[in-house]
């Protein structure tokens, strides 16, 4: 029988095709851990690497050399993990050589293995200077565990370093060493630190805050040679002078380790070429991290490598859809104390403007590059908080026309107000709330980041819940993982699918199914690719909403992909009942409605009425099965569903106008009636709340609403992108028009434009302060057929969205939905024995 | 144990679920898109939501209050969530949905909890 069984596995596993990684580092892993997740049976996988461990986040050496970290703090995966997920691993066995002919791997201590496919993740070699002495004990260079430990151990008997090198790696090998205690002169070839990364002034300031720790800089210096009997004792200079040194690191930079690639006959340049697919020169072999050449760019951070490993795992997965288009990259040094940031280009040249902020007393130093009104470089010193926003900008190509005034002071003040005293997260206590959604304080994101060893937002939002409800705090647990993982963690990638069931994007998907008539959500899955039967919680309401608004009477709404919350055209309770808010044009009631509305309450016995911030009465605690009968009895009574449980137009909040009151101006009350009339029922990619005030007191709140009127004496302004609920933005201003009638028409092109734009689940206000007002305005102030042209499609698309749910279902439709299932007679009795 | 008819196989939507009421039991009866059927206590494992409520996808069923992702097969939640739901063995007979009940008080007590991990297989 066991027998029989082994032959059976055996069977099974020969026929599973053998990947073979040479490289045990953090790009390859990687690779092999995306595939895992997407594919797990389909390969039989060996791994080689030539350092003797498991894989190690090699981005958190330095905290490592400046005794802040472990090397248990830093591994990844251990030998379990390999032998968990069934793969072998050759662990300090370096591949020597590739056999494509025969398609197979041999190793330096001479085990040999065949592949059907193979990726390279061989990384780089740090880059030593040829300079007379490079070979003398005592002369070090930077790149893994190894070079750690002698460093680590020099420091410990010796005295004076050199570091050779101003750059990031240098700087950070610098600052470790000296931790460690030993008195460390940087020798820098230009006049500037981080040259690469860094312009002049905030160079000098971070030489300043570094000799303020103790490190002393010799630069600009060109070394000549190393000087020594067999321990190195010195750097001389081309000037003839020299500095004592027991220890010398190099750290000058590294270049792609393509020596096995190009030996085994793979098209190199000075790194291993690869198509946009990743491949090399031979369609076997895969290629992936630092010792790529991608068109014509070498990546030496981790945020392209992990995007390459995506779609190096989508391949090998046989999805065969993930394409690689290079990466922008970020830096940030991993010196404690010290923030810096720079993306991008920074220098600028004739066709670029620089805005620049300069705070020496605080030490700080803000430039931001800008070319044809977008972002085009930024370099930050001493305050970084928004590093990460103006790097989303610059990748996105967001126009910055709009809120260029406040570009400097940051994302805090250009209406996203919700991530208030974000600057001082790294020095919040442990038990500070982060996400006030599920409760999440810093302490047990950071603890999940390092114990559970996650590189991105959508790990932390899986594992912690942090960030994963209404989003607020993402900027929060973004500089948190900054933070943890020294700042190079990936980023969120500028190109972001709908969910994982695709790689597509809401916009990609919304442009396809225009294109090729796709109307039905197994369309969209099918011609998309979907990598699941029947997609998710995420993409299905997506897709719902995207067919509705863009085949209005053609598309048949599919109630299964709707939220409970729109199925049962009510707002599910934590308790599993429901809620009932009937309509109430314009906040405008009667007592006849009000004793419509008593009357139906004391009939179902609803425990709790309230008036909501919407101007509309809420009966609350409703039983599902209750809730056609109640209906019934509210349709008789005149009302309609309120969609107060939608992503839909909710309420039309007015104030009494120039009927009643002595300032009033217009007749708001009457216009906001006539504004719910003309838009209640429509379906949008999330709530969409509108009010009018009839003077600029302003007591309907119209300027925190999605759109708000405002009426002034001469007529009406028109405001938009408000937001009263988790950041609270106030409107910007749109327009100004004359009659009631533009009013209508500018909201119905405004909300269709929405409605067409908007990704599902973005409200207006982020929606807007992603594309910008000044698209706003353009398509609906100045551009007036287009306008009319919106308003048409709205109209049109009303004529099949005004029909009242409750007196559809109230009549009988999707009776199912209400009704439980009955139990046979007995059933519960004898359960219940 | 004993064989409930709970109605036949087509009052059951696609990707959609129905609830059914035994004593003080509420249980979910799930038909996914490939028209599998499946039972399970109607309560999330995180904080007892009404599962019968939520989207269902593939095998899978999301809890409407706070999006934890059901196994249907097992009960379990899925992802990094750790929890699960009593579930109940199904069968479908000349078209209808007979469902495996608990039948001694046992059974029943086990089937009710004590959350979240005392039952994880079937009730």
């Amino acid at each position: 029988m066991t027998q029989l069984l082994e032959e059976a596995v055996s069977t099974v596993h020969s026929r599973r095709k053998k990947l073979v990684l040479v490289g045990n580092g953090m790009a390859g892993m990687r690779a092999v851990e995306e595939l895992l997740a997407l594919a797990p049976d389909l390969y039989e996988i060996t791994v080689f690497g030539a350092e003797p461990h498991g894989n190690y986040n090699r981005i958190l050496l330095s905290p490592v050399l400046a005794a802040e970290k472990t090397i248990a703090d830093i591994m990844l995966n251990s030998r379990e993990w390999y032998a968990e997920n069934g793969i072998t691993l050759h662990a300090g066995d370096a591949v020597t050589r590739i056999d494509r002919a025969r398609r197979r791997v041999v190793t330096a201590g001479g085990f040999e293995t065949t592949y059907d496919r193979l990726i390279l993740a061989t990384g780089s070699m740090p880059v030593v200077l040829p300079l007379p002495g490079k070979d003398l004990a005592g002369v070090l260079s930077y790149r893994d565990i190894a070079d750690v430990d002698r460093m680590v151990e020099a420091a410990q008997s010796c005295r004076r370093a050199v570091v050779i090198g101003g750059g990031l790696l240098g700087l950070e090998a610098a600052y470790g060493l000296q931790r460690r205690g030993m008195d460390v002169t940087v020798v820098h070839n230009t006049p500037n630190l981080m040259d690469r990364q860094l312009d002049a002034a905030a160079a000098a300031l971070l030489r300043t805050s570094l000799e303020a720790r103790g490190l002393k800089f010799h630069m600009p210096a060109q070394t000549s040679a190393l000087v020594g009997e067999e321990r190195v004792q010195a750097v001389r200079f081309a000037d003839g002078s020299e500095l004592s040194a027991e220890l010398v690191v190099m750290a000058v930079g590294i270049r792609p380790n393509a020596a096995l690639a190009k030996a085994s006959g793979i098209a190199c340049e000075r790194g291993v070429l690869v198509n946009d697919t990743m491949q090399t020169y031979d369609p076997r072999i895969y290629a992936v991290g630092e010792c790529v050449q991608h068109r014509g760019a070498c990546y030496g951070l981790v945020a392209p490598l992990f995007e390459q490993a995506k779609v190096v795992a989508n391949h090998l997965a046989e999805f065969g859809i993930g394409r690689y288009a290079g990466s922008q990259t970020s830096t940030k040094l991993k010196v404690t104390g010290i923030d810096l940031f720079s993306a991008g280009d920074f220098t600028g040249g004739a066709d670029t403007e620089e805005l620049l902020f300069q705070d020496a007393a605080r030490g700080v130093y803000k430039k931001i590059v800008v070319k044809n009104n977008k972002i085009a470089g930024a370099v930050l010193y001493g305050d970084t908080v928004d590093g990460s926003w103006y790097f989303q900008l610059l990748r996105d190509g967001t126009p910055i026309a709009d809120f260029r005034d406040n570009l400097l002071f940051g994302q805090a003040h250009v209406g996203d107000s919700g991530v208030a005293g974000a600057g001082s997260v790294a020095n919040l206590p442990d038990k500070a709330e982060i996400c006030g959604c599920n409760g999440v304080c810093k302490g047990d994101i950071v603890r999940a980041i390092t114990t559970k060893k996650l590189f991105t937002l959508d790990d932390v939002r899986m594992h912690t819940k942090a960030s994963s409800s209404c989003g607020s705090c993402t900027g929060l647990v973004e500089q948190l993982l900054a933070t943890a993982l020294g700042g190079d963690y990936s980023e969120t990638p500028a190109k972001k699918p709908m969910c994982p069931c695709t790689t597509y994007t809401h916009e990609e998907v919304r442009t396809t199914i225009a294109r090729e008539k796709l109307k039905s959500i197994p369309a969209v899955m099918s011609f998309h690719e979907w990598k699941t039967p029947d997609g998710c919680h995420k993409c299905r309401p997506a897709l719902n909403f995207y067919l509705l608004c863009a085949w209005p009477g053609e598309y048949e709404d599919d109630k299964q992909s709707r939220f409970i919350n729109e199925r049962a055209h009510g707002n599910i309770q934590r308790d599993g009942t429901y809620s009932v808010v009937p309509r109430m044009w314009g906040g405008v009631t009667s007592p006849q409605e009000l004793r419509a509305i008593a009357d139906v309450a004391e009939k179902y016995a609803v425990p709790t009425v309230k008036v909501t911030g919407g101007q509309r009465i809420d009966l609350l605690g409703v039983k599902k099965e209750d809730l056609p009968k109640m209906w019934k009895d509210l349709s008789a009574a005149g009302f309609v569903s309120g969609h107060a449980y939608g992503k839909a137009l909710r309420t039309v909040k007015t104030c009494v106008g120039k009927e009643w009151c002595r300032f009033g101006t217009q007749d708001s009350t009457g216009l906001g009636i006539k504004l719910e009339r003309t838009t209640w029922g429509s379906w949008h990619p999330h709530k969409v709340k509108l009010a009018v005030s009839g003077c600029p007191r302003n007591c309907a709140e119209a300027t925190i609403k999605d759109l708000g009127v405002v009426c002034v004496e001469s007529g009406y302004e028109l405001h938009v992108g408000g937001n009263g609920g988790i950041k609270v933005r106030a409107t910007d201003f749109l327009c100004k028009v004359a009659t009631e009638e533009e009013v209508i028409e500018y909201t119905c092109a405004f909300l269709q434009l929405y409605r067409e734009e908007a990704r599902y689940l973005e409200r207006t206000a982020p929606w807007i302060e992603r594309v910008g007002l000044t698209h706003v305005r353009t398509r609906i102030v100045d551009d007036a057929a287009g306008r009319r042209t919106l308003h048409e499609r709205f109209l049109h698309s009303q004529r099949f969205a005004q029909v009242d749910p409750w007196a559809e279902r109230a009549g009988g439709k999707d009776a199912e939905e209400f009704a439980p299932l009955s139990a046979p007679a007995g059933a519960s009795e004898r359960v219940l024995q | 144990m004993s064989w409930v008819d709970v109605g036949p196989e087509n009052a059951l939507p696609a990707r959609g679920a129905r609830t059914l009421k035994i004593g003080s039991l509420q249980i979910a009866v799930f038909r996914t898109g490939a028209g599998e059927v499946f039972a399970l206590r109607d309560h999330c494992p995180h904080r007892g939501g009404p599962l019968s409520q939520g989207i269902v996808h593939g095998s899978r069923v999301t809890c409407p209050l706070h999006e934890w992702v059901i196994d249907l097969k097992t009960g379990r939640a899925t992802g990094v969530d750790e929890g699960c739901t009593p579930n109940f063995p199904v069968r479908i007979v000349n078209d209808r949905v007979e469902i495996d009940l608990p039948a001694s008080a046992e059974a029943r007590v086990a089937a009710l909890g004590p959350p979240p991990f005392a039952v994880c297989e079937r009730a």
